[in-house]
């Protein structure tokens, strides 16, 4: 397909950019943060979100949704990024989808119905360390009854205390550090031994961590195969990183554009500042890297929709470029805002904690480096 | 099948029909390269045969229009030739500047007889261009230069020299940039086509740090250019030469990546040393994401450029990511070679075609502007930013 966004796709666009601009711009976040919200969104905005369609995007018609694909997704994601509109679209209209569309039917009759009504959260209760390794999972699931006896540890679990259900990998066989012997489970959030411990992070965004004590699971609440966990987590992070990056994409544009208009308003030595060729190259050079991440992430996005054999390597080389991309865009922002870029009140440091947030989120730049360099041999 | 999907199947069944196995194969120097014209000796039969089966089809050029020597392709068709041509590994079966950049000057600025005349001996590789636009005293400012000609009637008297121009000691023909109007700097300069041989051409090739001579300095001393051999209108050639720079922009920030660009082939070759170089397969790593991105930048650009929604200074964005990138590259490669890549002479090392390499590509970011240039550019045009 031409990389270039086709006349459906134009009108989402400007439809997304007209509601995070006028329902969710920056200051329903700071409205949100300084009211010390405990979900870290608003329900309302989430329900409206579902008014627009977006909630469904990914879901197939026949089950409801829109049944469009990743580039649409990202469509949504860049305004949010844009806008630091808080929500759980990423982590459920989007991967959540993704994994939910491999699990059985009637999973999918349970929550697709939820999410595309904008009430269901989800949340992925994947990663158990600091870091995002997902092969190294040692949650177990245990067979027990009918089902599955879960116990273990995992955190950074995004919305989780807000999430009607959370996704958990879990090992049903083999050891931390491979791929084969890794499980899906849909586990509700009423399970008995389910514990959270929710914690406001940089970006004010709250996530929690997560104490699994024996909580007994069905057999139907497996999502996918036993043991063979991997190829349905794949695709869940797959699109939750292409996702992630689309949002960066936003997230860096938006700090790039409000910083470029500083550069242009902002008199010292009786210049504007934009004058300077010093900071000319700069702003030059970071649109560059901006317009990079744009091009991969849009490749990324339509690879997968396509299942081309090269999506995971784009996926990969899109979530690495959209957050070095876009920490770049807020490092520049920061810099070139000067002193007033420093305080609360100025929204370019709101960008680099989103940015800080978003580049750990899913696995950082530095991890999906090394995955492009074992794809491509070395 | 769709129009487009037939075509596919079309062309792909030409090109199975057509390339030589041979010309399936990586471009490894400029050897390889089929440049055309009077003087060019062609490697292998092979080389030719694919040239004029091509040129027979309007393959060298498969998007210009017919009656100028192309095959009258749209866009997208041009994309997927360009896709399955890539398929196959086919090399280009014509490099040359007249493609790249006099072609596009010419459709835009030329009469319909230059069209005719010129572009069609440049789709058939009869005839080679090269460009006299740098002086001495004019590199990036490139607009203060000085070659000038003289009216003389029916003709000009041209005299002066030019500089980094590539090939010239095998062009057939320059298309030159001459100043025809002392007083006016900008609008005092006038886009020349002639042929090499004419009377008071000379050239003398310049040895790079590379050892090899890509380029010449060209003189011009009394030479007679008749006034029909102008393109575009008198004293307005900086509005062709600026058009052309966006094409040789557009070209230059794609050269040079031989197969995807990236470190896959070498990467897995090294595997074992890069097993112990933790650092250095970092640097790959990177390097690799920003190819893969460039890869997909350069093809949302061109989609982009051809349908007309590209900001017209784009390409310059294009030549500083892309040249950047391609000398990356090469640092990369001597890199991961170590002291075998330092080899300037054997066999073994190819005649050194990797440090000849090497530092071949720091002319990259200097030639058709420098990265200082692009960047001046795109801050003012893209970006808007305030400032003379």
């Amino acid at each position: 397909m031409a990389m270039t966004l086709n006349e459906d796709q134009t009108m989402l666009r400007d439809s997304a950019r007209d509601f995070m601009g006028s329902e969710a711009p920056v200051k329903h976040f700071r409205e949100f943060r300084d009211k010390g919200c405990k979900d870290g969104f608003s329900h309302g905005l989430w329900k409206q979100f579902a008014e627009m369609g977006f909630t469904g995007i990914l879901v197939p018609e026949d089950q409801g949704g829109l049944g469009l694909g990743h580039i649409e997704a990202g469509i949504v994601l860049e305004e949010i990024g844009r806008n630091l509109s808080p929500s759980p679209f990423l982590t459920t209209s989007v991967a959540a989808v993704e994994a939910l569309k491999l699990a059985d039917s009637a999973m999918r009759e349970r929550w697709f119905p939820g999410i595309i009504a904008g009430e269901t959260v989800i949340g992925l209760a994947i990663d158990e360390g600091a870091k995002h390794r997902p092969e190294k999972t040692a949650c177990t699931a245990e067979r027990s009854g009918n089902g599955f006896k879960l116990s273990g540890h995992k955190q950074f679990v995004v919305q989780g205390a807000s999430s009607d259900m959370l996704i958990v990998a879990a090992r049903t066989a083999g050891a931390a550090g491979e791929t084969d012997g890794l499980t899906l489970f849909a586990v509700e959030k009423d399970a008995a031994g389910l514990s959270m411990e929710a914690a406001r992070l940089v970006d004010s965004a709250v996530a929690a961590h997560v104490t699994l004590d024996g909580v007994q699971v069905d057999a139907d609440a497996v999502i996918g195969e036993v043991d063979g966990g991997w190829s349905v987590l794949t695709k869940m992070l797959d699109a939750g990183r292409v996702g992630a990056a689309a949002e960066m994409v936003g997230v860096g544009s938006g700090a790039m554009d409000m910083t470029f208009d500083y550069l242009k308003q902002r008199k010292q030595f009786d210049r504007l500042i934009g004058e300077f060729q010093a900071l000319q190259h700069r702003a030059a050079h970071l649109y560059g890297e901006m317009e990079g991440a744009r091009s991969v992430v849009m490749k990324a996005q339509s690879l997968l929709d396509e299942g081309h054999a090269k999506a995971e390597l784009y996926v990969a080389a899109a979530k690495a470029k959209a957050g070095l991309a876009c920490n770049l865009a807020v490092r520049e922002g920061v810099q070139m805002h000067g002193g007033i870029g420093m305080t609360d009140e100025y929204d370019i440091g709101l960008y680099m904690k989103r940015d800080r947030s978003l580049n750990e989120f899913f696995g950082d730049a530095w991890f999906h480096a090394d995955r492009v360099a074992i794809m491509n041999g070395y | 099948m769709s129009d487009l999907e037939t075509f596919r199947s079309e062309i792909r069944a030409w090109l199975e029909a057509n390339c030589p196995p041979e010309m399936r194969q990586p471009v490894k120097s400029d050897a390889d390269v089929c440049w055309g014209g009077r003087k060019f000796v062609f490697q292998s039969e092979a080389q030719k045969q694919w040239m004029e089966v091509c040129a027979a089809k309007g393959y060298t050029v498969p998007d210009w229009p017919k009656a100028y020597g192309g095959a009258g392709l749209t866009p997208q068709e041009a994309k997927i030739f360009r896709q399955e041509m890539a398929r196959i590994g086919a090399r280009p079966p014509l490099s040359s500047f007249g493609i790249w950049m006099l072609g596009p000057a010419l459709l835009k600025f030329g009469t319909e007889e230059q069209k005719v005349h010129y572009l069609n001996q440049v789709a058939k590789g009869e005839i080679r261009w090269c460009q006299g636009y740098s002086e001495p005293g004019s590199g990036s400012d490139l607009v203060s230069m000085q070659t000038f000609g003289e009216d003389k009637g029916d003709h000009w008297v041209v005299n002066g020299q030019k500089i980094w121009t590539s090939y010239a000691d095998e062009a057939d023909w320059i298309f030159c940039l001459v100043r025809t109007d002392k007083t006016n700097k900008y609008q005092g300069i006038s886009f020349l086509l002639f042929d090499m041989e004419t009377p008071g051409v000379s050239t003398k090739p310049i040895k790079l740090i590379s050892g090899n001579s890509p380029f010449c300095e060209t003189f011009f001393d009394n030479v007679v250019v008749p006034k029909d051999q102008i393109v575009g209108e008198l004293n307005r050639g900086w509005d062709v030469a600026k058009y052309l720079l966006g094409h040789e922009r557009e070209m230059i920030s794609g050269a040079g990546a031989g197969g995807d660009g990236g470190m896959s082939g070498i990467g897995a070759a090294m595997r074992d040393v890069l097993a112990e170089e933790p650092v250095l397969r970092a640097q790959m790593a990177l390097f690799d994401v920003d190819n893969l991105t460039f890869r997909a930048h350069g093809e949302r650009f061109m989609d982009e450029w051809k349908t007309g929604k590209a900001h017209p200074a784009y390409s310059n964005l294009m030549k500083y990511v892309g040249t950047e990138l391609n000398k990356r590259r090469n640092e990369l490669v001597m890199a991961v070679g170590g002291s075998n890549a330092l080899e300037w002479e054997s066999e073994r090392s190819n005649g050194g075609s990797k440090a000849r390499g090497w530092l071949r590509t720091k002319a990259n970011s200097i030639e058709g502007g420098t990265s200082e240039v692009m960047l001046n550019v795109v801050a003012k045009r893209i970006l808007d930013m305030p400032g003379a």
